[in-house]
């Protein structure tokens, strides 16, 4: 396969990783309206809100760095979803690997924070007071989920001796019983825990939700910075579940187990989130620093032995 | 009720009592005993807690009416001081030694009716009304309806009525309008 | 120190104590706002005006409308996903909160909150308007992305309303900021405030949803208008 084939691929699953993260995002809403009784948005409101928010005609600027903010943010997303098998098809080269290869779990680890601090300097620089404190305290939530999470990879690494998740994918073929969910169950435990605050939903969604007085990083963003913003959130969204998918429930061999899947993964958080009420940060940051990381630390400790 | 009256009217120049109900009396005293009094009432007769302070526009004899209300948390009564000053060059003895919150009011009577309380903290600061540079607007001199008709565009053709009479004259057409109604009308 | 020296010192002092009382009976402008000398870190003395340095003092320019179809589509995506900023000034503000419960629930229309004026195109003035908000929301209207609407909730924002004759709040809104949708009512039930919502859908959709651009090219006029109530005008003439 030719390298603009590869590209052409990798572009086209691009695009289908938008759109399923813009459906998931309105279905999360719309699930969430029901449950309160309403009717909620239509199905195909994010769409809309890109559109206008491209439409906006008025932009404002604050420096450089503005800018790069949600271009940042967007390159965490894409490059998240660069150097990730998408689909399993028994060769390395495949169709949907996309540019993964040896190692590239530690890209991945790296790519989580980048868009993170991305938006710590373009919101830096929008010198709104309330921006910095959205991202500090986003930053300290961040870390404390990132360090049970962090464990958990080297767990699962240190078990199949590789950093390839395409390689990791392949050792979890033949079967749910291969899945690291029943080989390596404390380190997929802690995946499964420490997930929810990944994927920024309610409880852990105190950085970024719209009706906190702090609306966290994006106060300053308008018009198409923030449509560049929705568009990363939504890959992200996608991109952490197909992490998810591939480190813990065996990866997907096709187009549509991958959206089965990474549907049942993101609705795990979704319904966590609708049951129980938004963490302050401080008590989000203990309940990441008491179950999840002791299991981490087991899953590691169980491995290194 | 009456004893405390009796008891302060030997040590204060009371010039009236009045008697509202067993929990609340009003007395009226000088300028100048005021705030003497209701430091005495502070201190030794437990009327520790500051309710409220108002004013009251006598246009016709040119004057302010001030009202310190204490309550007595022990006695559950209420205790109202109140004073007359001149309304030319309006002043009054600053109470905010007493009380903290003493300072709000006084701000918002400097604002509202222009009174002044020397040495009282953060008394010149706008209170409510942001940039009022006019006549005080609680003044009864001051016509807000003038005001607001010369200042925030009224738009034509806007038609007013007093609510009593329109209410009547649409319920009861039929019904001639008597002297005692005419008397609530006004 | 003699006693001539003191004396001097004393006089000096009292000057500009006064000099500084009479500044603080004409200009409403903060201590900390005034335009004055500093020294800055490197020992050099510069000159700030901090309401200037830290806002945009430039006016509004008109921004032209794409053509034909694109703008035509790209106004039904604004119709229909409509921001409405959070901020309630009377006591309309209480019709707000009904919309997004499941009895109104004005979400499945398109229409959502948003906590900061950046991101939000209507601005719902709820009801009486004092002047001193009214200064807010100049300030507030003016940080608002264009294209941006105000829906005018209440007799009170139309010609007073019950506070006609009050010194404290204005009359007519329009004279202020341009207004897309008027509200009448005293107050207005959710439902109207919906109907106000289908209408401003209807007029963007048609693309009469342009008032960003009249308040840009009648900006002196309105300005005048702000500045004839506002007397404690203390902020840049246009911040953004």
């Amino acid at each position: 396969m030719t390298i603009y084939a590869k590209l052409g691929y990798t572009l086209l699953g691009l695009f289908i990783v938008l759109n399923w993260g813009f459906l998931m995002g309105a279905t999360f809403r719309k699930i969430g309206a029901r449950l309160a009784g309403r009717y909620g948005i239509p199905f195909y409101q994010p769409w809309l809100n890109l559109l206008k928010n491209i439409s906006i005609r008025t932009t404002i600027t604050h420096g450089i760095m503005y800018y790069i903010g949600p271009v940042f943010r967007l390159t965490g997303g894409v490059g998240l979803f660069l150097f990730m098998p998408m689909v399993f098809t028994g060769s390395p080269n495949g169709l949907w690997t996309n540019f993964s290869f040896e190692g590239d779990l530690i890209l991945i680890l790296y790519f989580q924070v980048f868009g993170m601090l991305g938006m710590a300097l373009g919101a830096g620089q929008g010198g709104h007071p309330y921006s910095a404190m959205g991202i500090a305290r986003g930053l300290a939530q961040h870390a404390a989920v990132e360090l049970p999470l962090t464990l958990a990879f080297l767990s699962i690494a240190i078990q199949f001796d590789t950093f390839s998740v395409y390689k990791i994918v392949e050792a979890q073929q033949g079967g749910f019983e291969n899945w690291i969910l029943f080989t390596n169950p404390f380190a997929a435990a802690t995946i499964i825990l420490a997930m929810l605050g990944a994927m920024g939903h309610s409880p852990f969604n105190l950085v970024k939700a719209p009706n906190e007085i702090l609306i966290g990083p994006a106060t300053e963003f308008e018009g198409t910075y923030l449509g560049f913003m929705q568009s990363a959130g939504s890959i992200l969204h996608v991109m952490e579940a197909v992490l998810f998918m591939n480190l813990v429930f065996g990866g997907a061999n096709s187009w549509i187990e991958l959206i089965v899947k990474t549907f049942l993964i993101y609705f795990w958080s979704v319904f966590v989130g609708m049951v129980f009420p938004r963490f302050k940060i401080e008590q989000s940051v203990t309940w990441f620093f008491k179950v999840p990381l002791l299991l981490g630390f087991l899953a590691i400790i169980i491995y290194s032995l | 009720m009456k004893e405390l009256i009796n008891k302060l009217s030997k040590d204060f120049n009371i010039t009236d009592a009045v008697y509202q109900r067993p929990s609340l009396t009003f007395v009226t005293v000088p300028k100048g005993v005021a705030i003497s009094l209701v430091t005495d009432l502070r201190d030794y007769e437990g009327y520790s807690h500051f309710v409220m302070m108002s004013c009251v526009d006598w246009i016709e004899e040119g004057k302010f009416q001030l009202l310190y209300l204490l309550h007595n948390p022990e006695t559950k009564t209420d205790i109202g001081v109140k004073t007359f000053i001149d309304r030319e060059n309006a002043e009054m003895a600053s109470a905010h030694h007493l009380w903290k919150q003493v300072w709000t009011y006084q701000r918002e009577l400097k604002e509202a009716f222009g009174i002044d309380f020397p040495g009282s903290p953060r008394v010149d600061e706008d209170f409510v009304v942001e940039g009022w540079v006019e006549m005080p607007h609680m003044r009864r001199d001051f016509d807000t309806k003038e005001y607001s008709e010369n200042t925030y565009f009224p738009r034509p053709g806007r038609e007013t009525n007093d609510p009593a009479t329109y209410m009547r004259k649409k319920l009861y057409p039929n019904e001639p309008i008597t002297a005692k109604k005419q008397d609530n009308d006004k | 120190m003699s006693e001539k020296d003191m004396n001097d010192k004393v006089n000096e002092m009292l000057q500009r104590s006064e000099t500084n009382v009479k500044k603080a009976e004409k200009t409403f402008i903060h201590p900390e706002d005034e335009e004055r000398e500093v020294v800055a870190p490197d020992g050099s003395i510069i000159k700030i005006n901090p309401i200037y340095d830290y806002f945009s003092n430039e006016k509004p320019t008109e921004e032209k409308p794409c053509s034909g179809v694109i703008e035509k589509f790209l106004n039904w995506a604004r119709a229909e996903s409509i921001w409405v900023l959070g901020f309630g000034t009377g006591c309309g503000s209480i019709e707000i909160p009904p919309l997004v419960t499941p009895r109104f629930d004005m979400f499945r229309f398109g229409v959502q909150m948003r906590p900061t004026p950046r991101q939000s195109n209507a601005f719902i003035i709820s009801g009486y308007l004092s002047v001193k908000t009214l200064k807010r929301v100049i300030r507030t209207y003016e940080q608002m992305p264009s294209p941006k609407y105000i829906l005018a909730l209440g007799s009170c924002t139309i010609n007073g309303g019950m506070y006609y004759d009050s010194y404290s709040t204005i009359n007519r809104l329009d004279k202020y900021i341009p207004v897309d949708v008027y509200i009448a009512g005293c107050m207005p039930r959710p439902e109207a405030l919906l109907a106000g919502f289908m209408k401003l859908k209807e007029l963007i959709k048609e693309g009469k949803g342009e008032k960003a651009n009249e308040y840009a090219r009648n900006f002196d006029e309105y300005k005048a208008n702000q500045k004839k109530i506002i007397k404690d005008w203390n902020m840049p003439d246009y911040n953004w």
